[in-house]
C-alpha cells in the first residue's frame, strides 16, 4: 500500500503530464503483476466493491476519533469529502502496515460478507495502521470512491514505458469489460485470445474544436463535413453472431436499445461501427433530452420503445469480417460504410449523411442552420485520415454550434467540494417571471477565473440572507452569463425548463439585477 | 450580552467600560490594549497603544510613529482599579493573551494563540480565568498539526530537491512570525536564504526586539543569477504571481499555512506545494487550553464559532459565540491581512 500511497501523493501533487508519467511508470517497474492489475484497474474507474455503506463509515469514524456524530457532520460538510475527513479526524498515526495494494483489496473481498461488527473492527484497525494519506487512498477504495485525474491516455505512456509494447496496443488492450478480480496482468497486456476479446471495443477517435477561421484548414475539397449529431456516441460490435454496444464513457449499453439488435441479425459480415446512437421518429432526430430519459431507465418498455426509437447514425467503420480497418484512409473506409449499411438494409442502421458544400462560405451557412436538424454543428474529416486513439490533433476537428446564453441572477451558493470545499462555488442562477419574481432555473459553477471566483466568494460571505447546511442564499445582485447546449419544457424543475450543460461564460459586472433576462425569453429558446 | 459585563462587545471591539480601554479594536479610540501586531488585530488610527514590550519594534513599522506603551509579560498595570496582565499567546513574537480583574472577576481575552512552543516567540502559558475569550480560527477536528520538526524536515527536504535539481524555492508565508519560524527553522546548509522586503522588514523588528535570527539576505539587484538556483526565497502572499517573481526562474512555490492541511484548499492555492504550519491552536491545542484555563464560560471569537461554541457547550460548558472583525473564516485570511500591512 505504501508505494500505492506514494505514488497517488506524486500524481496528486503535479500537474504535469510527463510527471505524472514518469511517476506511473516508474512504480510499474517496482510493482508486482498484481498491483500492478489493480492500480490499472483503479486508475481507470475499476474500482473494487464496495463493502461498507457511508452511514457506517460515518458513525464508525466519529466513534473512533471521539467526537459527536453531528461533529462529524458539519466537518464533512466544510471538507467535503467522506474519505478526507475521516482521514483528517483520526490522529496522522506511523506507517504500520507492510500489506500491499492488492493484499489489501483481498482482504476487503474477506470483509464482505461478514457480520457488520467484524467489518467495523477491521476498518478501524486499519485505520490505525495509517498515516493519514494513506487512510485517505483506503478509504477511497473502501468506499468504491476513488476517482483520480490519470486519464488513459496518460496510463497507456506509461504502460507503453514499462512494457516497450505500442501505445495504440495498450489503449485497446485496456478497452472493453475486463474485470480485475478474475483478469491477470498478462492477460490483460499480453494475452490475444482472452474471453473478453469478443466484446472489446476499439479506443474512440476523438476531435479537437476548431480554432480560428475554417478557411485555414486549406482546400474544402480534402475535407468531408458531416453533422455531428447530439446522442451517445458508440460503437456497434458485431462479432460471431454477438452483439455489444459500448458507449464512448466505456459502458456496455447493449441491453438498453433491444431493437438496435435487428442490426446484428442483419448484417452480413461482423463489423465494428462507430456512430452516434439517437432517438430517432418520423424521419427526424430527437432532442437528446429524449434518449437521457432512456438512458436513466431500468426497464425498457413498449411504451419507451414507441416513443423514443433508437437509430444509429454510422460515422465509420473500423473492423470488417475481422479485419482492423483503421489503417485506411477514410476515404475508403466511408465507402464500404456505405456499401454496408446499404447492404444491411434495417431502419435502425443509418449513413450519417455527409454535407456537401464547394466553398467554406457555403458550409459556415449550412452550419449556422444545424440547429433546425437537431445537430450541434459539423465535424470536418481529412478525406485521407486514418483513424486514430483517443483525442489527436491534425485530421479531424469539431466545428460546435456557438452555444445559446442568458444573462441570470446568482440567488443560491453552494460550497464547493473536495478540492475547493472553502469556498462557495456552485450557483443557482434565476431569470424574472411575469409577476417580477425571480424563478431558479439552472445550477452552474466553472467558467470564472480563480481571481474573480475568489471575488464572488468573498462576496457571498458578506451578503448571505440564509446558510442551510452548505447553501447559503444571497442577496439577489450579481447578474452572470449563462450558456448552455440545450433547452426543454421539463415539468420536474420549478421554471419549467431544463438546460444542458448550463456554465458560466461571463460575470456580468456590468449588469444591475433588473437587466437580467426573463424566463419568457427564456423559453423562446426552445424550439 | 448584559451592560454588567466586564469585557463588552460593541461595534468598536471590546470594551472593558470600568477602564474605558478597548482591545484590539477596530475602529479609532482614545485607548487600545493590543494582543499583537498582526493587522486584523492592530489597527491605524488609536490615540494610545499598549501593547507587549517585544511588540513595539514591530508595530512601530506597521503604523508608523504612534504613542507606544509597553509591557512585560506577568506585569499587572492598573487602569482606573481595573487590574490588567499580559501573558504569552504564543503566537508570534510579542503576542499576548490579555488578563483582566476587577473585582474577583477574571477574564482571559487570549487574542489569537498556539500552544506549541515554535522556538521563537515565548512559549503560551494557560492562565486561570472565568471567563476564557478564545479565537477558534482551526476549531475543527479535521486540523491537527504535526510537531513543527516534521514539517521542517519535509520543507528542509523540499528545498534540497529543489536545489538538487537547480530550481529555486520560493515559499510564501505571512511576513509576521510565519516567515521567521522558517527562516530559524531551516537547513541553512542548503542554500542562501534570501527574503522579500517585507519580510526583512518584520526581521529587523525581530532583531531589535532582541531576538537573534539566523542571516538571511534581502532580495535585490545585485544578485548573481546562480545564487537563486540554490536559494530559498521567503515573501509574503501576496507576491505570488508577482514582476517581482520573475527574477527566480526556474522556481517552484509553497505555501506554509494551517489551511494547508485540507486537499481543498492545497488544491485551489496556485502555489506548487502546501506544508500544513500554522501560528494558530489546532483542535487539540484550543481544547486544552479551554480547559486549562479552569474557565467556565467560554466566549468563541473567530473562526468555526458557532461550532465550536456548541461542541463546548455540550461538553458542559457556558459556550456562546461571539462576532468580532477579526479574520478567520476564510482561508485566504492570511492574505487579506498581508494586504493590510502598513498604513490605510
Ligand atoms: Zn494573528
Ligand atoms: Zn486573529
Amino acid at each position: 500500500m505504501k508505494n500505492f500511497v506514494q505514488l497517488f501523493v506524486q500524481i496528486d501533487r503535479t500537474t504535469k503530464t510527463n510527471e505524472k508519467v514518469d511517476a506511473l511508470a516508474a512504480y510499474f517497474n517496482e510493482a508486482s503483476d498484481e498491483d500492478k492489475l489493480w492500480t490499472i484497474a483503479i486508475f481507470s474507474g475499476r474500482n473494487p466493491k464496495r463493502i461498507v455503506k457511508t452511514t457506517q463509515l460515518k458513525q464508525w469514524a466519529a466513534e473512533s476519533a471521539g467526537i459527536p456524530y453531528w461533529l462529524f457532520e458539519e466537518c464533512y460538510h466544510i471538507v467535503g469529502d467522506l474519505s478526507e475527513t475521516i482521514s483528517s479526524i483520526l490522529p496522522d498515526y506511523s506507517s504500520a502496515s507492510s500489506l500491499t495494494l492488492a493484499q489489501w483489496i483481498k482482504q476487503m473481498q474477506w470483509h464482505e460478507q461478514v457480520a457488520e461488527e467484524i467489518k467495523k473492527k477491521w476498518i478501524v484497525d486499519a485505520w490505525k495502521q495509517f498515516t493519514k494519506e494513506e487512510r485517505f487512498v483506503f478509504n477511497k477504495i473502501t468506499s468504491g470512491a476513488f476517482r483520480m485525474g490519470v486519464s488513459t491516455k496518460l496510463m497507456v505512456k506509461a504502460l507503453s514505458k514499462h512494457t516497450k509494447l505500442h501505445e495504440n496496443k495498450i489503449a485497446h488492450r485496456l478497452m472493453g469489460n475486463w474485470n480485475p478480480y478474475t483478469i491477470t496482468y498478462q492477460e490483460l497486456l499480453f494475452n490475444e485470445d482472452g474471453a473478453d476479446e469478443l466484446s472489446k471495443p476499439y479506443p474512440f477517435y476523438l476531435a479537437y474544436a476548431v480554432e480560428g477561421e475554417v478557411h485555414e484548414l486549406g482546400d474544402i475539397s480534402n475535407w468531408q463535413a458531416e453533422y455531428k449529431w447530439d446522442g451517445i456516441r458508440c460503437q456497434f460490435i458485431q462479432r460471431k453472431q454477438q452483439t455489444f454496444i459500448w458507449s464512448r464513457g466505456e459502458d456496455l449499453i447493449t441491453e438498453k436499445f433491444p431493437e438496435l439488435m435487428a442490426i446484428g441479425n442483419q448484417l452480413k459480415y461482423d463489423a465494428v461501427i462507430d456512430g452516434e446512437l439517437i432517438g430517432y421518429k418520423e424521419n427526424a432526430v430527437l432532442n437528446f433530452n429524449h434518449l437521457q430519459t432512456r438512458i436513466g431507465r431500468k426497464n425498457v418498455t413498449a411504451k419507451v420503445l414507441q416513443e423514443v426509437p433508437a437509430v444509429i447514425f454510422a460515422y465509420d467503420l473500423l473492423e470488417l469480417d475481422g479485419v482492423d480497418m483503421r489503417q485506411k484512409p477514410l476515404v475508403e473506409r466511408r465507402a464500404l460504410l456505405a456499401k454496408l449499411v446499404e447492404e444491411t438494409n434495417v431502419p435502425q442502421l443509418k449513413l450519417s449523411p455527409v454535407v456537401e458544400a464547394d466553398t467554406w462560405e457555403q458550409l459556415i451557412q449550412i452550419r449556422s442552420l444545424a440547429r433546425e436538424v437537431n445537430s450541434e454543428g459539423l465535424m470536418l474529416k481529412q478525406q485521407q485520415s486514418i483513424y486514430e486513439v483517443g483525442r489527436k490533433k491534425g485530421s479531424w476537428y469539431k466545428w460546435k454550434l456557438d452555444p445559446m446564453s442568458i444573462d441570470a441572477v446568482m440567488i443560491y451558493a453552494m460550497r464547493g467540494s473536495g478540492r475547493r470545499a472553502n469556498m462557495y462555488t456552485d450557483y443557482t442562477f434565476a431569470v424574472w417571471n411575469d409577476n417580477g419574481e425571480l424563478v431558479p432555473f439552472a445550477k452552474a459553477y466553472s467558467g470564472l477565473t480563480d481571481k474573480e471566483m475568489a471575488a464572488v466568494d468573498a462576496w457571498i460571505k458578506q451578503h448571505t440572507i440564509d446558510k442551510f447546511g452548505p447553501v447559503r442564499s444571497v442577496t439577489p445582485e450579481l447578474v452572470f452569463e449563462i450558456g448552455f447546449e440545450g433547452i426543454n419544457y421539463s415539468t420536474r424543475h420549478k421554471s419549467g425548463v431544463a438546460l444542458r450543460f448550463p456554465r458560466i461564460l461571463r460575470w456580468r459586472q456590468d449588469k444591475k439585477k433588473e437587466e437580467a433576462d426573463t424566463l419568457a425569453t427564456l423559453k423562446t429558446l426552445i424550439k | 450580552m448584559q451592560n454588567n459585563q466586564l469585557i463588552q462587545f460593541t461595534d468598536h471591539g471590546m470594551y472593558v467600560p470600568q477602564a474605558d480601554v478597548y482591545i484590539d479594536p477596530w475602529k479609532p479610540v482614545t485607548r487600545a490594549l493590543i494582543t499583537h501586531a498582526h493587522g486584523d488585530h492592530a489597527r491605524w488610527g488609536m490615540k494610545h497603544y499598549l501593547a507587549h514590550e517585544q511588540s513595539i519594534p514591530i508595530l512601530k513599522r506597521r503604523l508608523g510613529p504612534q504613542q507606544f506603551e509597553s509591557i512585560a509579560y506577568g506585569k499587572p498595570i492598573q487602569i482606573n482599579g481595573v487590574e490588567f496582565t499580559f501573558f504569552p499567546a504564543g503566537h508570534v513574537l510579542g503576542s499576548a493573551q490579555i488578563r483582566v480583574a476587577y473585582q474577583g472577576d477574571v477574564w482571559v481575552a487570549s487574542g489569537d494563540y498556539k500552544t506549541i512552543d515554535d522556538g521563537i516567540s515565548p512559549a503560551f502559558e494557560p492562565v486561570k480565568c472565568h471567563t476564557f475569550i478564545t479565537e477558534s480560527t482551526f476549531g475543527l477536528p479535521v486540523y491537527n498539526w504535526k510537531p513543527q520538526v516534521d514539517i521542517m524536515e519535509q520543507i528542509n527536504a523540499w528545498w534540497r530537491a529543489n536545489a538538487a535539481a537547480g530550481k529555486c524555492s520560493v515559499m510564501f508565508a505571512y511576513s509576521l512570525g510565519k516567515a521567521q519560524r522558517i527562516l530559524q527553522h531551516l537547513d541553512h546548509h542548503i542554500g542562501q536564504v534570501l527574503v522579500h522586503g517585507s519580510v526583512q522588514n518584520m526581521n529587523e523588528a525581530y532583531e531589535e526586539a532582541g531576538v537573534h535570527l539566523k542571516p538571511t539576505k534581502k532580495v535585490d539587484q545585485s544578485f548573481d543569477k546562480n545564487i537563486f538556483k540554490t536559494a530559498l526565497v521567503i515573501a509574503p502572499l501576496s507576491a505570488e504571481g508577482s514582476l517581482w517573481m520573475k527574477k527566480f526562474e526556474p522556481y517552484t512555490t509553497a505555501v506554509a499555512s494551517g489551511w494547508m492541511g485540507l486537499r481543498g484548499a492545497k488544491r485551489r492555492d496556485s502555489a506548487d506545494m502546501g506544508f500544513v504550519l500554522s501560528d494558530h491552536a489546532d483542535w487539540q491545542g484550543l481544547n486544552s487550553a479551554v480547559k486549562a484555563t479552569g474557565a467556565q464560560r467560554i466566549l468563541v471569537t473567530h473562526g468555526y464559532t458557532a461550532i465550536y461554541a456548541k461542541y463546548l457547550t455540550e461538553l458542559g460548558y457556558d459556550a456562546q459565540e461571539v462576532a468580532t472583525r477579526f479574520v478567520g473564516e476564510q482561508p485566504e485570511a492570511e492574505k487579506q491581512e498581508e494586504g493590510k500591512e502598513g498604513q490605510p
